[in-house]
């Protein structure tokens, strides 16, 4: 195989990763502020206390978070077939991925959210500020460098999740890894794709890093 | 202005329930600077987050400006709220807005419109002496534009009211007199009723006319600087005016007196020595400036025992507060 060839595929598997790679984030993003915010905001003694609401939030975020990812996917393939009529391609690895990676970001917006000073959600409180004034202007904007630092982490997650994905049929760089560089021996392809996901990762942890500190004045 | 009565707020843990506020009764007038002074964990903190409910009272009512805030729903209480300003021992400002964002926030808050935040926020920034910091961000601050910016905020809305929450205690002494200051300048320029908690006695001092002391949840004695002063045996007295001195010498009586008013600007201890004929020896004492009055105290060593001296006592009972 030749250089122009891996660096062909090398192309196509960016592609596939970064596309799963970006769907994924995205319902990830949505998802994970929903049920991290919610489960901050039902504790006892938070702004909307519903315990019995939080504690299933906790049940849920806990049990996504301690079932490894080749078995999460492997396992919700029905559901998988449900969402997008099929359990193979890079379609269809976003639904696992998506899974996989709401509780794991919901965790980050969790602590994240804690980091918020409580006589400043207090202070909020005690203008006469409403409840999504204050989650919207208050929590989730002093709380942005550290959601921003967290999202990128659980991007890097989602990144190294679709590798795995990419061996069972997901496509992108960790398809090529395995079954050119480990089945056919391309060893030219094996190194094209690490050093092709180690400059991925380390582009979106930049991208990540600036914009948290443009946005942090703490 | 605001009136407290048969306030009481328990925390229950697993640990078991501990009784931060046991029945206080508190009325503040209108244009008064009133200080609750306590040790930490006597109760004052909870005290005056039950004043704009938050933290929500087990028993009693607490009124702000004649409205009963105990009964009111959520939307009342934050409408409620808009006329309660609070500052923070910790200043509890945006990291990320700027100071002239983090007073602009409590007039959106509070539903000024756009239009008429950029002109308020100016006007409220030079209220407190920060205009030139408009564009900075807390985090650029020291402790005491902080408080300044705290301060802006919290008259954003206009409020009738002032919650001070140990506004000075996280400041350098020269700092909390700035602070001080500008805390009785807006008293006495906008007729703005301040309520304040603290531990330290140097606040009291300097700008509270009302005083309440606690202790484990209880108000102990509470009332008119200048009137608590002239109780005998008062805590706050003996406080704001620390004796220290020596040991009384064998063969004397020793007495205590406490001036206020014009009383303590008069040479009373000459005046006594003149007109008794009596060796006095002072043993110990202070004078101050309070916000409220002028006061000294004086431990005084009159040779002889009482009975020898009943004139001379009887001279210092008429002029102020013997024990």
């Amino acid at each position: 195989m030749t250089w122009s060839e891996v660096v062909e595929l090398l192309g196509t598997g960016l592609q596939e990763t970064a596309w799963m790679v970006g769907v994924s984030a995205l319902f990830t993003a949505i998802g994970g502020l929903l049920i991290g915010v919610l489960f901050v905001l039902t504790e006892r003694g938070g702004l909307l206390p519903i315990p019995p609401l939080n504690s299933v939030l906790g049940l849920i975020v806990n049990l996504g978070r301690s079932i490894p990812f080749l078995i999460l996917m492997v396992a919700i393939i029905p559901f998988t077939r449900l969402v997008v009529g099929t359990s193979i391609g890079t379609d269809a690895a976003i639904v696992p991925l998506t899974v996989g990676a709401i509780p794991f970001f919901a965790r980050v917006v969790e602590t994240a959210l804690r980091e918020v000073p409580s006589d400043v959600v207090a202070a909020a409180t005690a203008m006469g500020a409403t409840r999504r004034e204050i989650v919207g202007k208050v929590l989730l904007r002093e709380a942005m460098p550290g959601l921003i630092s967290g999202f990128t982490i659980t991007i890097i997650a989602i990144v190294g999740y679709s590798a795995m994905a990419g061996t069972v049929g997901g496509g992108g760089l960790g398809y090529l890894a395995i079954s050119y560089g480990y089945q056919r021996f391309e060893t030219k392809v094996m190194i094209a794709t690490v050093v092709a996901l180690v400059l991925f990762v380390q582009l979106i942890q930049m991208v990540g890093d600036f914009l948290a500190r443009r946005l942090s004045h703490r | 202005m605001i009136e407290i009565s048969g306030l009481r707020k328990t925390y229950r843990s697993k640990a078991g329930a501990v009784v931060a506020v046991d029945g206080v009764d508190l009325s503040v007038g209108e244009g008064e600077v009133y200080g609750v002074l306590g040790q930490s964990g006597a109760g004052k903190s909870t005290l005056l987050r039950c004043v704009n409910m938050l933290e929500r009272p087990d028993a009693g009512t607490v009124a702000v400006g004649g409205v009963e805030l105990t009964g009111l729903r959520r939307k009342q209480l934050r409408l409620a709220r808009h006329d309660i300003g609070m500052i923070h021992q910790h200043f509890a400002l945006l990291s990320s807005r700027t100071v002239a964002g983090n007073v602009a926030f409590a007039l959106e808050v509070t539903g000024v419109p756009r239009a008429e935040r950029r002109a308020r926020v100016a006007e409220l920034l030079d209220l407190v002496g920060l205009t030139e910091r408009a564009e900075a961000y807390p985090a650029q601050l020291s402790g005491g534009q902080k408080q300044r910016v705290g301060i802006a905020r919290a008259l954003a809305a206009r409020p009738k009211v002032l919650l001070s929450d140990e506004a000075t205690s996280a400041l350098d002494p020269e700092t909390t007199e700035s602070i001080l200051r500008l805390l009785l300048d807006l008293n006495r320029r906008l007729g703005l009723t301040i309520l304040l908690i603290t531990h330290e006695m140097t606040v009291v001092k300097r700008i509270c006319t009302s005083a309440a002391v606690m202790r484990d949840g209880k108000v102990v004695e509470a009332g008119p600087v200048a009137d608590l002063l002239r109780q005998p045996g008062s805590e706050l007295a003996r406080d704001l005016l620390p004796l220290g001195g020596v040991e009384a010498p064998d063969g004397t009586t020793v007495v205590d007196v406490t001036l206020s008013g014009a009383e303590a600007d008069e040479p009373i201890i000459a005046e006594l020595a003149r007109r008794f004929a009596v060796d006095v020896r002072i043993l110990g004492g202070s004078v101050e400036t309070l916000a409220a009055t002028r006061a000294a105290r004086w431990r005084l060593a009159l040779p002889g025992a009482p009975e020898d001296n009943w004139e001379a006592l009887e001279f210092l009972r008429k002029r102020g507060v013997t024990s």
